[in-house]
């Protein structure tokens, strides 16, 4: 088992893994946002923006995982 | 040992003989797009102009591409206020006046005064600034041969530096220096959880911008490199049909980082306003 190639590997696995993370969190806000608008479509761009922002954060923290993955990779 | 050597020699060579063939590498493609440069190359052409190095003592001044693309963004910032405060004396805004007043007014409505409170004027022009100096220089990156200043990691850590020096000046103006940093910690809590929630608070502190620092960094860069990625996936392939695939993406992920540029700024002012706020009023 080489070093580099199990540095590679843990960059990839590092960036998939984040990208299952944020797909799962921001799916969880789109989906309880849709429900809001449903119930009450007079308030839909109130959550329509609540819920751009949430999603932005919510990548930030997905982007963390992938700024150490490429520092990772990088690296090698 | 011999068995690891000889992999390596057959690993260079095939990398060799890959990007012999292709005379294409996505890696450096991609770096020289994201990294900052000595030169500045002009839109739709293949001119380069080389910038001056300036080194003054221990310091590298040096004006590069992402400085000339900062004080082109400065640029348009003043002309714009300039153009729309041309008639400034006349109460009734129309045209170009009434779309900034517009942007001025939500910011100070729904975020400066709603997140601040009492105080929020005195903070409007630094988080007006920042909204509209990050959302241009997010938005240069997407001319193509522009790069974009808040893709590097210092000019955000700058912006993120510049805002914890605001917050914590906010904080001290309204309480002075020892009451505000004995409001970081939560009042009237039990005696035994203070030396959890000391360094806690401490790190807290500083955690805050440099999340904004990272946030707006990996945001603009990643979008950039999806998009080059796409584009470089033609030429790996070697196959034009691949064109049918990547190039609809790609527009898709292009028109997605518009609304990511206004987002990351709109995202960083509402943070900043936040944390000024939290600051002002510790209502824990």
């Amino acid at each position: 088992m080489d070093p580099k190639g199990l540095a590679f590997l843990g960059a990839g696995l590092g960036a998939g893994l984040a990208a299952i993370g944020v797909g799962i969190g921001i799916g969880r806000l789109a989906a309880n946002a849709m429900d809001g608008i449903a119930r009450q479509p007079q308030s839909a761009g109130t959550i329509q923006t609540a819920m751009l922002i949430a999603a932005g954060l919510i990548e930030g923290a997905a982007l963390f995982a992938l700024v150490i993955c490429f520092l990772l990779s990088g690296k090698v | 040992m011999s068995g690891a050597a000889t992999q390596a020699v057959t690993e260079a060579a095939t990398q060799q003989a890959q990007s012999a063939g292709s005379g294409f590498s996505v890696t450096d493609l991609i770096m020289g797009h994201i990294t900052d440069g000595h030169e500045i190359e002009i839109p739709m052409t293949h001119v380069a102009i080389p910038l001056p190095h300036l080194h003054v003592g221990a310091f590298d001044l040096s004006i590069t591409r992402n400085v000339v693309m900062m004080w082109i963004a400065s640029g348009i910032l003043v002309t714009v206020a300039l153009v729309a405060a041309r008639r400034a004396a006349d109460p009734v805004p129309s045209g170009f006046r009434n779309l900034l007043e517009a942007f001025i007014k939500y910011f100070r409505d729904e975020i400066a005064r709603k997140l601040i409170g009492h105080d929020a004027d005195r903070y409007l022009p630094y988080l007006i600034t920042c909204f509209f100096f990050i959302w241009t220089c997010n938005l240069l990156g997407l001319i193509p041969g522009f790069a974009t200043p808040t893709g590097d990691i210092s000019v955000t850590a700058c912006l993120a530096v510049l805002a914890f020096l605001m917050i914590q000046a906010a904080g001290i103006k309204q309480y002075g220096a020892v009451t505000h940093f004995r409001n970081i910690v939560p009042g009237g809590l039990p005696l035994w959880l203070y030396p959890i929630m000391i360094p806690i608070e401490i790190l807290s502190v500083l955690t805050k911008p440099f999340a904004l620092c990272v946030r707006l960094f990996a945001n603009m860069t990643a979008g950039h490199v999806v998009i080059i990625g796409m584009i470089s996936l033609i030429f790996i392939l070697q196959s034009a049909w691949a064109a049918a695939v990547a190039v609809p993406f790609t527009l898709f992920i292009f028109v997605l980082e518009l609304l990511v540029c206004f987002l990351q700024a709109y995202i960083f002012t509402t943070l900043v306003a936040t944390f000024i706020g939290m600051s002002v009023h510790p209502a824990h």
